[in-house]
């Protein structure tokens, strides 16, 4: 809608790429562009087993960031998903630890536990009209809380499912990656399905659009949007399995601040705060340049790992102020 | 008929809702926690004179809560334009980065004069809040996501000032700052300076209309000649200060600088003091009054809990009970649904 301007204003742009698909198709050509230049200067870089790596290591944070990009898309935010992350890792030990249940009880019952706890922040947010902001903040203080109810100590977990599933090595061509990987990999094409091939997603984009019109064009919007905090509340307690089974214990304070990083994942994927537009492609290339620019600092050797923290800053608002100009290039010619 | 009694309950909730009655369930729930700890908490309220000056619970909670209430007279101007402000943890790790590297470390003599430094300190605080503030007036780019910059890239920053160590202090002259007492601990004395400046720049010139006119509708002050660009540099200037001076104070109670843990949650904090004392999310009307009263409630109950040997971090739990019932008191929504319930 914004973008027709664009498209009539400056045909040679529309023509090349169009604008709607512009934000995404940066976030690509500038991971690309990092991953081959940081495989020219550092060796080692360039192989298979580095790239497996890469989604090893950020497989929780893939699976978390698809269900922030519905959050976003729809115009919302959500506080909560890294202290949800932390409360499945630790309900998840304490149930296997200490009350010795089955893996096949445990899981389901934090993703349950997870789901219910979004929906009730979406609940709140739809019917009581609380910001987002301040209804995923107190979701964030309980789930933070709730952690260290259960212990202020970490619990490892010793079930021996957990284990043999972590050291699990799935193969693949040149290297392996851990089944957490599939997992995400998984989220990630439900997600492209939800969000693209039904009507459920179609409502998200138009919610995030205009709310207003989306109302009035009769979609339930009510209904969506409880759904799309219930599904991000599932989305983090799976991040939380799949951190769980990557690291093997249960701690209050994992993930700490990672809420940030999530949502700039998204915003460096080209889904523009204000929600109405974006991909889950470029979630997940957001997420993969955040993982690259710690892995070259990691490879560098030389670099303080606090440099992440700035560069993602300078990136995320190198997006943003991309997304302004787009928006206001739109708007100049309308 | 039915449509009608819902037209004059609309009328009703349209009143504007004036700040005293949000200033009264502040003090009200300030009150609650009082009578709680009266009750449930022997000794809570005495206070001892040691080595001149006073000790105690509700010293305590007046000490550790001076840097919230710094922090939350700054947020509470922000909030009002209908912004808000997540750099001030990090900012406050910077400004604590920047003073401790200043002083150095050795125990008789500062390497900087101690006002210098603060003030450096400071004004690099301050500056961190301009950089807010143009991205937000000048760039356009929503409060949330353009302070969200600063406060993932922040503790980067703080880290890169730090070296990646904790600077530690011993330079005595330092500590005074944020763990001194004349009578009454010295950083109150901090609070009361910042509050009064605060309150006399809202309330005695233009500004404190202006905030809340621009709160209240953006774009209908601008038509009516607010100079809403600069009036929101400004405040989330003032906010950068305020976090700048909470970071100073933190620094010289603990003496020393953490990049990583100074300010820990402190935005969030800071939010909840502002929405606890009244002033709501959405902009206008605002009470600095009320937000120090907030971050109080905030404070007191972390001691509470602290003197009831239940582990600190569950006062979590309670906060987010705490966010939830202020906020359902504030949302129409939830009070039409009880005025129906009752009627």
């Amino acid at each position: 809608m914004i973008f027709s301007g664009i498209r009539r204003g400056s045909p040679a742009l529309a023509r090349l790429v169009n604008p709607r698909y512009l934000p995404v198709a940066v976030t690509i050509g500038l991971f690309l562009l990092a991953y081959i230049v940081a495989g020219a200067r550092y060796t080692g870089i360039a192989t298979v087993q580095v790239l497996c790596n890469l989604l090893i290591d950020n497989a929780f944070i893939i699976v978390s960031a698809v269900g922030m990009t519905f959050v976003i898309l729809s115009g919302g935010i959500d506080l909560s998903v890294a202290a949800v992350i932390a409360f499945t890792s630790m309900l998840s030990a304490a149930l296997l630890e200490r009350a010795s249940l089955s893996p096949a009880i445990v899981i389901p019952i934090v993703l349950m536990v997870g789901t219910t706890l979004g929906a009730g922040m979406g609940a709140l947010i739809q019917y009581f009209k609380i910001p987002p902001f301040v209804a995923t903040l107190a979701g964030m203080f309980l789930a933070r809380g709730a952690c260290f109810l259960i212990s202020i100590e970490a619990i490892p977990i010793t079930n021996p499912w957990y284990a043999s599933v972590a050291q699990f090595q799935v193969p693949v061509p040149g290297g392996f990656v851990s089944p957490n990987v599939v997992v995400a990999l998984v989220v990630l094409a439900v997600g492209m399905v939800i969000l693209h091939y039904t009507s459920f997603g179609r409502t998200v984009y138009a919610i995030g659009g205009n709310e207003q019109s989306a109302l009035l064009m009769g979609l339930p919007v009510a209904r969506t949007k409880v759904l799309i905090y219930a599904l991000n509340g599932f989305c983090s307690a799976l991040a939380g399995v799949v951190y769980t089974l990557y690291v093997l214990s249960g701690y209050g304070l994992y993930a700490n601040g990672y809420e940030l990083d999530i949502i700039s994942a998204v915003v460096i994927g080209g889904t523009p705060l204000i929600g109405g537009s974006g991909f889950l492609l470029g979630t997940f290339f957001g997420v993969l340049i955040q993982g690259l620019i710690q892995v070259v600092i990691t490879f560098d050797g030389t670099l303080n790992s606090w440099w992440t923290r700035i560069v993602v800053g300078m990136l995320t608002l190198f997006f943003i102020v991309m997304q302004r100009w787009l928006h206001a290039q739109g708007q100049k010619v309308e | 008929m039915r449509s009608q009694k819902g037209q004059r309950m609309a009328t009703i909730s349209l009143k504007p809702k004036s700040s005293s009655s949000s200033l009264a369930w502040a003090g009200l729930a300030l009150l609650l926690i009082m009578v709680f700890n009266l009750i449930f908490t022997p000794g809570f309220f005495s206070l001892q004179i040691r080595d001149g000056h006073l000790f105690g619970s509700v010293i305590d909670i007046l000490t550790f809560g001076a840097p919230y209430m710094v922090l939350a007279i700054g947020m509470t101007l922000v909030v009002a334009t209908g912004g808000v402000d997540l750099s001030v943890g990090p900012v406050a790790a910077i400004a604590a980065a920047v003073v401790t590297s200043l002083i150095g470390r050795a125990t008789d003599y500062s390497a900087m004069p101690l006002p210098m430094a603060v003030l450096i300190a400071l004004g690099i605080a301050a500056l961190c809040g301009l950089w807010n503030g143009v991205l937000i007036a000048y760039l356009g780019i929503q409060p949330i996501i353009a302070t969200l910059i600063l406060m993932v890239a922040g503790r980067g920053i703080a880290q890169l000032i730090t070296k990646g160590q904790i600077i530690t202090v011993y330079y005595e002259p330092f500590h005074f700052i944020g763990g001194g007492f004349l009578v009454l601990p010295f950083s109150l004395f901090i609070v009361a300076g910042v509050a009064l400046l605060a309150s006399l720049l809202v309330r005695r010139t233009a500004l404190g209309l202006f905030i809340e006119a621009i709160g209240n509708n953006a774009s209908a002050s601008f038509y009516s000649g607010v100079a809403e660009k600069n009036i929101k540099l400004m405040v989330y200037t003032i906010s950068g200060l305020c976090a700048g001076i909470a970071g100073v104070i933190i620094s010289s109670n603990v003496r020393s600088a953490d990049a990583n843990n100074a300010g820990l949650w402190y935005e969030l904090d800071a939010i909840l003091s502002v929405v606890i004392g009244g002033t709501p999310l959405t902009g206008g009307r605002f009470s600095l009054l009320g937000s120090l009263l907030g971050a109080l409630i905030i404070q007191s109950l972390t001691t509470t809990i602290y003197s009831f040997g239940v582990a600190p971090e569950v006062t979590l739990v309670v906060k987010a009970v705490v966010v939830c019932v202020v906020s359902l008191l504030q949302s129409e929504q939830f009070r039409q649904m009880v005025r129906l319930g009752r009627a």
